[in-house]
């Protein structure tokens, strides 16, 4: 490090400051053993309960910084080169250490260049030797535009280079006399001084407004060198410096395949789920539960569960339910326009001679024709089977039927999602129930405990309803879909008498009857719901299901 | 720092376009204002398409020049009307990289009107973006 030359990714060693330099041997000692890999499991993982069940952790934060630690001292040691670097060129690899490590053998330089760690762009720089001594940081900054494009210099460049002399700010225009220089400016390895007011203000914006972390550059024009962590904590007040780092964050969650933030409102955690890379979502639905109690989709980040449904079917039906095109069917499907006048009319009963409200127009409903070609064949149309008009009721009638199926499917998966919104209600007519039994039937609380139970197996039963209406409309008829059907009408049955238990009035002579019966229907209906789950989540890795749509 | 950043910025700038002058084919029409700048642009020389054009260039300066970018553009009114250029709509805003992601506080009015004098005298074809 005495020289630049070689090794001139050291060059920021020289920014002025009281930035620590990162040793790796004293940080590998305080850190705690976090066994971390990107593509490989993490040992400590639990063995998976089912075949179709993934294993995962729930990370918190400061567990993700640790990973990053981590990452960065293994390429620090493998490349040898401080740890600033090596987090730059981590997170400009996206840290993908594999490929990181095959570029830089490949071409340090070129790696080292495209990560914004280049070496100063200006001659003048290079050339000479870059002594870490005080007395030549404060050497004014160079034009460094105007060797490539002479139009852009700024005018103020044309000041000779003065070693020692007092510095003007070309952002500020601020003056520094000569003693404050290296206490009111800095700059970066690259040379490019400023004032230590404009820096702030400009890493501000670029954190606050335009949420930038990690490829955050130089302020001089054209000049890509990083900006480096410790820097950028030195140089910004402690609220930003804390965004700073929180972006950071997010974008290695966001990085990694392997990683995904809890999308609940407030929460936290990380996951991390090794299992469910992108490539087995055809097979797979990886079902996680956050330390925050709730439920999400470890694929897709839908924030609850949507099994047994893959998460591309998901996608697919959320788009179809939420889109328009459900309207311009049922149009399709129950209306036809004015021959004359193209309004819009639904017919909805009466004979076949129609009248457009709007235009007067008479015609007939069922060739379209006028009226009046129909001469005394009145309500009995003679060119009924016409081989245009047949091919028009073949049209409807496909839309029409195409249009029942949907909203078979639909229905009853609105019916579901509409329950469980009603769970909060559920829940505390259940309560009350409980409460009047431990009045009047003397029961303990542990007694009627079971109410509580067989609430929450219905609504966990439910969603399990819901979606499995999704995957059959999806599903192609065979004899899978069959069994698969077969399994929902148990499992539905099963729900409802359960539910229908819940909901009768509590008789203090029949109390221990009504608890025997519930708990009976309860233990039934988890029975039933794992069968429908076992099944179908088995189905996907046995390839059973055959559906309509790609996967 | 100042109590607007931009301003002592803008008076050295003002300053050394009183001292040195601007580069040919820029001519400063109002620079009174501590918001709003206008230059005239012409493109010189025989190879240009735009030969004997003028064009009114406008800077609005915000507090925070010039660690965010000015909201440059031609005028265009009955007086003065926008280059024909790929890149310059016919309401006079400009589509250039200078004034998105690769603007630099080190940048000044004169060096953005370089900018855009080049952008001109680069272009062979007279065409609308929209």
């Amino acid at each position: 490090m005495s020289s630049d030359g070689e090794d001139y990714y050291y060059e920021d060693d020289y920014d002025e400051g009281s930035m620590d330099q990162d040793s790796p041997v004293s940080e590998g000692m305080s850190e705690p053993d976090i066994v971390y890999d990107v593509m490989s499991p993490t040992a400590d993982e639990p063995a998976p309960k089912k075949p179709y069940d993934v294993s995962y952790k729930v990370r918190t934060l400061q567990e993700i910084i640790n990973m990053q630690s981590k990452e960065v001292r293994k390429i620090q040691t493998l490349l040898e080169m401080p740890a600033s670097t090596a987090t730059i060129l981590l997170r400009h690899y996206q840290w993908n250490s594999e490929k990181l490590q095959e570029q830089f053998w490949n071409d340090p330089a070129a790696a080292l260049l495209s990560a914004g760690l280049s070496p100063p762009v200006s001659p003048s720089t290079r050339t000479g030797p870059l002594p870490p001594s005080p007395s030549l940081l404060i050497s004014p900054r160079r034009p460094t535009r105007s060797s490539h494009n002479p139009a852009l210099s700024p005018v103020k460049r044309s000041r000779a280079p003065q070693p020692s002399g007092p510095f003007e700010c070309p952002v500020c225009c601020m003056e520094f006399a000569k003693e404050d220089v290296v206490k009111e400016t800095f700059a970066l390895g690259c040379r490019h001084r400023f004032c230590r007011g404009c820096w702030a203000e400009y890493l501000t914006g670029k954190i606050r407004s335009e949420g930038e972390s990690s490829r955050i550059q130089c302020m001089e024009s054209g000049c890509e060198r990083i900006v480096r962590e410790e820097i950028i904590d030195e140089l910004v007040p402690a609220g930003v410096s804390k965004r700073y780092h929180n972006l950071l964050n997010m974008a290695f969650v966001a990085d990694a395949p392997n990683l995904r933030w809890c999308p609940h409102p407030d929460c936290e955690y990380i996951i991390e789920c090794t299992q469910a890379p992108p490539r087995m979502l055809n097979q797979l639905v990886p079902t996680v539960e956050c330390n925050c109690g709730r439920q999400l989709c470890f694929g897709c980040g839908y924030l609850s569960s949507h099994r047994p449904v893959l998460c591309k079917i998901v996608r697919l039906w959320e788009r179809k339910c939420a889109d328009d095109s459900e309207t311009a069917n049922w149009l399709q499907a129950n209306t036809k326009e004015c021959s004359k006048c193209q309004s819009t009319i639904e017919k909805n009963g009466g004979c076949n001679h129609m009248t457009c409200k709007k235009c007067k127009y008479e015609f007939c409903w069922v060739c379209m024709g006028p009226w009046s070609e129909h001469g005394t064949s009145w309500y009995q149309c003679n060119r009924f089977d016409e081989k245009s008009g047949v091919n028009a009721r073949d049209a409807q009638a496909k839309s029409r039927a195409s249009l029942e199926r949907y909203l078979h499917y639909f229905n009853r998966w609105a019916n579901h999602e509409h329950s469980a919104k009603l769970d909060a209600e559920f829940y505390k007519n259940t309560e009350k129930k409980m409460e009047q039994m431990q009045n009047s039937g003397n029961l303990s609380w542990i007694e009627v405990q079971f109410a509580k139970q067989a609430v929450e197996t219905v609504i966990k039963a439910r969603i399990t309803l819901k979606w499995s209406y999704c995957m059959a409309f999806y599903l192609k008829r065979n004899n899978m879909t069959e069994l698969f059907e077969d399994n929902q009408r148990d499992l539905e049955r099963a729900v409802e008498n359960l539910g229908f238990a819940l909901e009768q009035n509590i008789e203090p002579d029949s109390i221990a009857q009504l608890r025997q019966d519930i708990t009976n229907q309860t233990a039934y209906v988890q029975k039933r719901h794992e069968i429908l789950m076992d099944d179908t989540l088995k189905g996907y890795l046995e390839r059973r299901w055959d559906f309509s749509v790609d996967i | 720092m100042a109590l607007r950043l931009s301003t002592k910025r803008l008076m050295k700038e003002l300053k050394d376009i009183q001292e040195k002058g601007t580069p040919a084919g820029i001519i400063p029409l109002s620079t009174e204002s501590v918001d709003e700048w206008v230059f005239l642009i012409c493109v010189l020389g025989d190879e240009t398409i735009y030969k004997g054009e003028q064009f009114a260039l406008r800077l609005i300066f915000s507090d925070r020049y010039p660690i965010d970018c000015p909201q440059v553009t031609f005028i265009a009114d009955d007086q003065y009307q926008p280059p024909l250029h790929p890149h310059v709509y016919s309401n006079g805003h400009i589509c250039a990289s200078i004034f998105g992601n690769e603007w630099s506080p080190v940048l000044t009015a004169v060096s953005i009107c370089i900018t855009m004098q080049s952008m001109l005298a680069s272009n062979k074809k007279k065409e609308r973006y929209v």
